[in-house]
């Protein structure tokens, strides 16, 4: 029986799903009223009332998702804003990599100002985004911008200054321009890098997106939380955080599809071909 | 007569060090070297002697601090465009295929895709590697990545050769495939070809000249040999001929002292 069980590649997926369910079944018990006597609550709706009931959270949910029907504007101006800053802050991160480590005047002359402004708090310029762009779409943008940004910055800059010297002397004795070897040398080698950053970049989008809600709008699923969260309603606080995790792994899990699609030359550890 | 393919005159290149000290570090020093074309010359000398600065300054990718190199006649000044070099270390752009390595050149000389497709795919069918147009350098093995360097090097149909010891990580097998298949290939088109090489047996099986340089730093010619063996050669068959056993005696002992002059200079710099 155990031969069958037992933690290995093939049951990994039951095994992943049986952590989720032991964790959220201490959660149901630890909380329900009544269900376990109390040890470190004064009464016994203390724990539910710090901590929320899965089952009332799921029902929050079913009721978002199937019954009212009213989250999907929410998530979709939460997952619009996240979609945004993600993709203006890596284009700009990328074109500032490429322009400012291939021109080493221009990389010396903004070095401390590129450092001071990664070094500064970002979260901090969400009130003064939004009085610049209004309690709209646009300053969440702008602070998921200001997050991405620099994490891809980095990135290529870093990326364009360890291409390997042969294959760029190789590339210009095959004839390669200036912008022939941007396209086909640097480029290539920074966006390994890149995508080693995406990751880390989609989920601070995320962040900026529901941060930026939650310290004013009027939309988006930061802001259900804020309600909720003026009201002490936890279990909506809570179903408000799962689904946003549940949209965090997903837009992971997309960036993981587009990166083995576009990064299919790099080799993976142990892979072999069945011919 | 027509001027050579290739002439460094008197060149020296001096790497100015990073921290700025007045005196840098001369790597090669008033060297005049002249490759005819068709002709196949090889430079040997101790390792660290400055044989890749040499070829570095024949390709344009660095410029000599004096002296002058000459294409066909013409003062070099920026990228050799009728050279190709095949570098020691991996060279090829790992994402790109091996037809799309070979292609390369093609495609960044402004030639049509199809045209360059079609000349690549023949080039790779020539060193023998058609069956792996689509693999990336990372699946193939360090013989068959050297042969899709040569060919990404050869389709351009270069007047000039640079190669940099470029068989120095193959096994000795491999190895003596390559010089064979590399020499027949020479032979067909007779090319002017500057090989670098550390091994003296592969410099005299495949050249009609060998040139020694000395111990480093502020390397210098120290001796030229012609090579009169017959070709076509195979490189594993002529090694047993005798007049190769006696150039390579005549070299050896020319090269010896500057072997042990370069290993010298190492142990009292550590």
């Amino acid at each position: 029986m155990w031969r069958f069980i037992k933690p290995s590649r093939r049951t990994l997926r039951a095994w992943q799903l049986v952590v989720l369910v032991a964790i959220f079944a201490a959660w149901h018990v630890l909380t329900v009223p009544g269900l376990v006597p109390h040890f470190l609550f004064s009464d016994d709706n203390q724990a539910a009332f710090f901590f929320g009931e899965p089952l009332k959270i799921f029902d929050r949910i079913r009721h978002w998702f199937f019954v009212d029907r009213d989250i999907y504007v929410h998530l979709g101006v939460t997952l619009l804003e996240t979609v945004l800053a993600f993709a203006i802050g890596t284009a700009l991160g990328l074109g500032t990599g490429l322009w400012l480590a291939l021109s080493p005047l221009a990389a010396a002359i903004f070095d401390p100002y590129i450092k001071a402004m990664n070094a500064m708090p970002r979260v901090i310029l969400a009130p003064i985004f939004a009085v610049w762009f209004g309690l709209g779409v646009a300053s969440k943008v702008a602070l998921g911008v200001t997050l991405v940004f620099f994490i891809v910055f980095f990135n290529v800059y870093q990326g364009v200054k360890e291409v390997s010297p042969v294959i760029l002397a190789n590339a210009r004795m095959l004839g390669a321009g200036r912008r022939q070897l941007l396209r086909h040398v640097y480029l290539p080698s920074a966006t390994s890098w890149v995508f080693s950053s995406l990751h880390t970049s989609v989920g601070l989008a995320f962040v900026g997106a529901v941060v930026g809600e939650y310290l004013g709008s009027s939309q988006g699923v930061g802001y259900l939380i804020l309600q909720a969260e003026g009201s002490f309603d936890i279990n909506t606080v809570m179903a408000g955080i799962l689904v946003l995790t549940a949209f965090a792994l997903v837009l992971d899990a997309m960036v993981g599809r587009v990166e083995k699609v576009l990064m299919k030359w790099q080799p993976q550890a142990g892979e072999s071909e069945r011919l | 007569m027509s001027p050579p393919a290739l002439s460094l005159d008197g060149v020296s290149c001096t790497f100015v060090a990073r921290d700025g000290v007045a005196s840098g570090y001369t790597a090669v020093r008033d060297v005049s070297l002249t490759v005819e074309a068709g002709e196949f010359v090889s430079v040997v000398g101790p390792t660290g002697c400055g044989k890749s600065t040499l070829l570095n300054m024949a390709a344009g990718l660095l410029a000599p601090s004096t002296g002058g190199v000459r294409v066909f006649g013409e003062p070099l000044a920026g990228i050799n465009r009728r050279a190709g070099y095949m570098f020691q270390a991996e060279s090829l752009m790992p994402w790109r295929t091996a037809l799309g390595n070979v292609m390369a050149g093609l495609s960044f000389r402004g030639a049509r895709d199809a045209d360059a497709r079609a000349l690549a795919a023949e080039w790779l069918q020539r060193v023998g590697l058609a069956a792996f147009a689509d693999r990336y350098p990372h699946q193939l093995s360090g013989g068959m990545r050297k042969r899709v360097s040569l060919a990404q090097t050869l389709v351009l149909d270069p007047d000039i050769i640079l190669m940099d010891e470029p068989f120095s990580a193959l096994d000795i097998q491999t190895r003596q495939l390559m010089e064979n298949e590399v020499l027949e290939l020479w032979g067909a088109k007779k090319k002017a070809v500057l090989f670098i090489t550390h091994d003296l047996d592969e410099a005299i099986a495949m050249s009609d000249r060998v040139v020694i340089l000395s111990a480093g730093p502020g390397s210098r010619v120290v001796g030229e040999f012609r090579i009169d063996l017959e070709r076509p050669r195979d490189v594993a068959e002529v090694r047993a001929t005798p007049s190769f056993v006696e150039l390579h005696k005549a070299i050896w002992d020319v090269l010896r002292e500057e072997v042990l002059a370069g290993y010298q200079q190492q142990l009292a710099k550590a």
